[in-house]
């Protein structure tokens, strides 16, 4: 009994050895552990044992399981690794073959240069705020300290649709609803699309974008106006930015500025992109003038405020070296892919 | 508005800076240069040179040999020039100097031209003599030049004396943007009177002195004014004898580097005073005035009149007109007529200095269709008190010139004097608006320089009528800011409460619809808001199409840019269209813009502005990849709902059978579909492209950003599936309906799986198969749950005519 144990043991022990597969290894694992396999029946024919030689008969069956057991899970894990590392070795891909991409869509140019100047002004406590395109002549203009007649309409050749009704010329109508509706303080912007009859060429169209700002409250000054601006520039156009504000007329304003920044190409030391001077003209802004106040109901004895203008489009050519403003309003994809 | 820096010199004697310090300078108080052009940059080495022999070239029958004294030699110059003879004075260029042009006086090279020793044709010239274009001018301006030839010089002129300095050409020639507020600085002295304030120097305008002689104007002509709106001030004063001449060379050159051209010296004074005093002035011929007296009166309804350029113009009767007794002579602030303008025979003239309307001069410059000198300075509405000082001047000018004998006194037509303004002097306000400490005294100094005095009796400031752009206490405060310097006020952020920053719901659901868009494959486009009329006819609209009712703009740029548009198609389609001409394969575009529906017409209030977002594409993808951005579109905006899609949007500009309008809760909120192959041959697009339109107004009210967490199921679910021979004019859209009423509450999901039509499938049906998920929230379903369900929604499948497939 004892030798026919040793010899299924070491029979198996050799067979688990000479395996070269998972399945050869099952099919070793049923021949001899199974419940037809050798060692059982082994232990079915205990009963022909003495029942004094019986324990030590069990023991030596089970120790003999147990080395085919431990002999077959190594034997097992050493093949299922081998496995592991052929297929591994074989799903070997060429990782420089092109990316398979779901193509994105890409931001219009004005949207970002958009998103920036509202990012900025937002987090500065700014609403951002939309008025009418087509718009009353009285906010357009009338009540922007523009009566009718006056030489600046000249300077802002106007669609007209009636006699009261215009395009937009410019942003700063929605200044004048903001203020009538009579909520105080105001900090808001208001960008939007603008109209002005200038025929289609690099620099011109006529239809663009503006964005107003205004801030009404008690005492504020023109500092602040100089503070906000300075801040503005520096957050759009990198914290190197320096600016100047230089006396100017707008007859909604007054004190009226234009603001310069450093040219952001050359640093301010003068290139062709400035012209040589080292500024780029940016925006136009002043303090609110009381008349304007006045014709929206605000008492300028006890508020005051600011007000300013960008040309949207000009930051967007500006920031990204746009040199003509036609391809704004193309939209080819080869230029839109770019943003 | 272009000024020599030295006419401005003339009266700030002690303005002492180089052109870029001036720039600067008065840029930062106000009055910007546009630039600046040094007359004798690329001008080197050029000297007076005394002819003193002329020799033939022995080799060149065009070429002469001259001997030049340059002061301290003589030297050889050999010319092609035939106007020069032995005593000229001419100027010389010498070996290694610098002239800014060529003989032929065209463009002039940004470096210049080298002058260099050399041979011509064998003998030696050193240096060369100067023609006007070689100087960087032209015989137009400088008239005193030959018209080919070389610049003669002054018999007086001393050789080897600075040619340049003599010529007047060590100067620069200033370009200023002068604001429209500021009428006053359209004028030598308007800009020398900044200048002095800006630098602090003292401003010593020309003195205008009394002239005339014993007779009296009024003894000669008589002036009437009808219309004294229209103009609020008439001066008149006479010359005789007189005596037309060339102006002297000072007057020329200042004329010239204003880019004027001289012509003679009445011309000229009108033309000196002009830019001198910003007050434009006219010259009549007296003896064509007929019945020797000026009227001032508007135009008839279409009278016609010959201005002095030979031009007819038509006028009407709100065209203010300068008439003798008889006729019309001039427009008035605009143009003279040729029935008075000055001849060479001309022996006693009227000059007119007067004051018009500005409105009216800016109106009637548009109707008439001429733009002049003149009349760009009477619109921006010029002082009366001014035109008397200008037309003393032109008068002192006169005498001074030895052009005429001026006759005495003057007509003045001025019923309602303008008087200076006054001012509340608010140093404190002032300085509160600007955020400053500045110093009353400091004001007031500012203001001294700028000629306003300051009333210490009242407290006010007196504002001369010159500056009629000041007119409250900001004004001032500008005044300050600008002398005091923008760079040196302070720098602050507001105070005061606290404001919100944020965007507008409208503006978020925007942004949402750009990432989804974005995200897939849509690029952003934008498209201008008014196009033609003609784009309803490519768009296939019929003829009573309520989108033809469009907001019409009365002063277009021409009819393609002449309606606003009522559907953003055409701008889509355009984009597209310009895409697919460049060969661009595969583009989506979108566009966030508004259209434009006027609630009547003619339009009486505000059209009603609606956003759009449009969506178009064309290459890869179909109806279906459109309504599944769509609809992610709707999920990332809350919108829980299922959109119903009615295929009979009657849209004529897309695939009749395949366009569906989007309703959502009942409303129509957009539609999309496959362009109409028509209007995609309109648009020259050769790929099937579709579009997407969502009226954002209509779908606002159904966005939501409110979330709610809903538990995620903890029971299994039981799936069906049902395989349908359905009738082909059963849409699918109508058995998910009866799935999704009929399911109830335990219906968590249906999905179609398979949809079929061809062999084995009867004709006039299709298969169709769904698989339809049930969950119930709070237990296990049952079979029986399941069964009941199924077989009502089967019951409501039969009455479509729907069988199930074996």
């Amino acid at each position: 009994m004892k030798d026919q144990l040793e010899k299924i043991k070491q029979e198996a022990l050799k067979q688990i050895e000479a395996s070269d597969a998972l399945e050869k290894l099952g099919d070793i694992k049923v021949a001899y552990l199974g419940k037809k396999g050798e060692l059982t029946s082994v232990l079915k024919s205990m009963k022909d044992v003495a029942p004094e030689d019986r324990p030590k008969i069990g023991q030596m069956v089970n120790e003999a399981r147990e080395a085919i057991e431990g002999k077959l899970e190594a034997a097992m894990a050493a093949l299922s690794k081998k496995a592991r590392e052929e297929q591994l070795k074989k799903e070997v891909i060429d990782v420089t073959l092109p990316a398979k991409r779901s193509r994105v869509g890409h931001t219009h140019p004005n949207t970002i240069a958009l998103e920036e100047v509202e990012r900025i002004f937002v987090g500065m406590g700014y609403e951002v705020i939309e008025g009418p395109e087509v718009e009353y002549d009285h906010y357009n203009f009338e009540k922007l300290n523009i009566p009718k007649n006056h030489p600046a309409r000249d300077e802002q050749d106007t669609f007209y649709i009636s006699d009261n009704i215009v395009l937009r010329s410019q942003t700063s109508p929605v200044q004048v609803r903001t203020m009538e509706k009579g909520k105080l303080p105001i900090r808001m912007l208001a960008p939007g699309r603008v109209f002005r009859s200038d025929e289609v060429d690099a620099t011109h169209s006529p239809s663009f974008h503006q964005i107003e700002g205004l801030v009404i409250d008690k005492n504020i000054t023109f500092a602040d106006l100089k503070g906000t601006l300075a801040e503005f520039a520096r957050e759009l156009f990198g914290p190197e930015t320096k600016v100047k504000f230089r006396p100017h007329h707008f007859p909604f304003t007054e004190p009226s500025a234009e603001m310069d920044v450093t040219c952001f190409k050359c640093g301010g030391k003068g290139c062709r992109f400035c012209k040589g001077s080292g500024w780029i003209e940016i925006l136009g802004c002043g303090m609110v003038h009381p008349n304007v106040l006045a014709m929206s109901g605000i008492d300028s004895n006890e508020y005051s405020g600011f007000a300013f203008g960008v040309g949207l489009e000009r930051i967007a050519l500006l920031k990204y070296e746009i040199d003509d403003m036609r391809l704004l309003y193309e939209n080819d994809i080869r230029f839109l892919k770019q943003f | 508005m272009n000024t020599p820096l030295s006419w401005v010199k003339a009266y700030v004697p002690d303005l002492d800076v180089t052109p870029q310090e001036y720039t600067d300078a008065m840029t930062l108080t106000g009055t910007k240069v546009e630039g600046y052009e040094c007359l004798d940059k690329n001008l080197e080495k050029i000297v007076v040179g005394h002819i003193q022999s002329i020799e033939r070239h022995p080799d060149a029958d065009k070429l002469i040999v001259c001997q030049v004294n340059v002061g301290n030699e003589t030297v050889q110059i050999v010319t092609g020039a035939s106007n020069v003879k032995t005593g000229d004075k001419v100027p010389v260029v010498l070996d290694g100097g610098k002239v800014a042009g060529g003989h032929d006086g065209g463009p002039l090279p940004e470096n210049g031209i080298k002058i260099k020793k050399g041979k011509l044709r064998g003998i030696e010239s050193c240096g060369m003599m100067c023609s006007i274009e070689e100087l960087g001018f032209t015989n137009e301006l400088y008239p005193d030049a030959p018209e080919s030839g070389i610049y003669i010089l002054p018999e007086d002129s001393v050789p080897g004396s600075d040619a340049v300095e003599l010529l007047g050409l060590h100067d620069s020639v200033f370009e200023y943007e002068v604001t429209s507020n500021r009428v006053d600085c359209y004028s030598v002295i308007g800009i020398a009177r900044e200048a002095a304030a800006t630098f602090n120097k003292p401003f010593i305008p020309p003195a205008v002195t009394a002239t005339g002689n014993s007779e009296d104007v009024h003894d000669y002509l008589k002036v009437t004014v009808e219309d004294s709106r229209l103009c609020s001030r008439y001066c008149a004063r006479m010359v005789k004898n007189i005596k037309l001449a060339p102006s002297p060379v000072w007057m020329q050159r200042r004329l010239a580097a204003c880019g004027i051209r001289p012509i003679n010296n009445i011309v000229d004074i009108t033309n000196y005073v002009m830019e001198e005093f910003g007050q434009p002035m006219h010259a009549f011929d007296y003896e064509q005035l007929a019945g020797h007296e000026i009227v001032v009166r508007c135009a008839e309804d279409g009278e016609l009149f010959q201005t002095l350029d030979g031009q007819e113009r038509k006028l009407d009767s709100t065209v203010l007109m300068i008439r003798d007794g008889e006729k019309a002579v001039g427009i008035a602030g605009i143009m003279g007529g040729e029935n008075s303008k000055i001849t060479d025979e001309i022996h006693t003239m009227v000059f007119e200095s007067a004051c018009f309307d500005g409105t009216n001069i800016r109106l009637s410059s548009k109707k008439v269709g001429l733009r002049t000198d003149a009349s760009g300075k009477f619109e921006k509405g010029l002082d009366p008190n001014n035109a008397q000082a200008a037309i003393d001047r032109a008068c002192q000018l006169i005498e001074e010139l030895g052009a005429g004998e001026v006759v005495g006194g003057m007509i003045d037509v001025y019923p309602e004097k303008r008087e200076c303004k006054l001012i509340a002097f608010e140093p404190e306000r002032m300085n509160r608006l600007l955020g400053t400490d500045i110093a009353p005294e400091t004001m007031l100094e500012y203001y001294k320089r700028l000629e306003l005095e300051y009333d210490e009796k009242t407290g006010e400031i007196i504002i001369p009528t010159f500056r009629q752009d000041l007119e409250c206490m900001a004004d001032m405060a500008e005044e300050t800011a600008r002398f005091y310097g923008y760079d040196k006020i302070p720098v602050s952020l507001p105070t005061g409460e606290a404001t919100t920053g944020k965007l507008s719901y409208k503006l978020r659901v925007e942004e949402v619809a750009r990432e989804v868009a974005e995200f897939s494959g849509f690029s952003q486009g934008m498209t201008y808001s008014f196009e033609s009329p003609k784009v309803f006819d490519r768009l296939l609209l019929p003829e009573d199409s309520t989108l033809r009712a469009t907001v019409n703009i009365l002063n277009p740029l021409g009819e393609d840019y002449s309606v606003m548009r009522t559907t953003p198609l055409h701008g889509m389609l355009n984009s597209l269209s310009t895409n697919f001409n460049r060969r661009n394969k595969n583009v989506r575009l979108y566009e966030l813009a508004n259209i434009y529906l006027p609630k009547s017409l003619p339009l009486t209030e505000l059209p009603d502005e609606r956003m759009q977002f449009t969506l178009g594409f064309y290459g890869d993808g179909d109806f279906f990849d459109m309504k599944g951005v769509i609809e992610e579109f709707f999920e990332k905006t809350g919108m829980k709902l299922k959109p119903h899609y009615d295929p009979n949007a009657g849209k004529t500009f897309l695939h009749p059978g395949r366009q569906a309008d989007i309703i959502y809760d009942g409303v129509n909120i957009g539609y999309l579909g496959e362009v109409h192959p028509e209007v995609a041959d309109n648009y020259k697009i050769g790929d099937r492209a579709y579009v997407a339109v969502i009226d954002m107004p209509s779908m606002i009210p159904f966005t939501s950003f409110d979330r709610k967490y809903t538990g995620i199921a903890k029971y299994p679910a039981v799936t069906r599936d049902i395989s349908m021979v359905v009738p082909k004019n059963v849409l699918v859209g109508q058995i998910e309906e009866v799935i999704a009423q009929r399911g109830g509450k335990i219906l968590e999901s249906y999905e179609l799986f398979d949809i079929y039509e061809g062999a084995q499938i009867l004709a006039g049906f299709k298969s169709v198969a769904y698989s339809i998920t049930f969950r119930a929230a709070d237990h296990t379903l049952e079979e029986q749950e399941v069964s009941g369900v199924m077989k009502k929604i089967l019951n409501g499948l039969q009455a479509l005519g729907i069988e199930l497939r074996a």
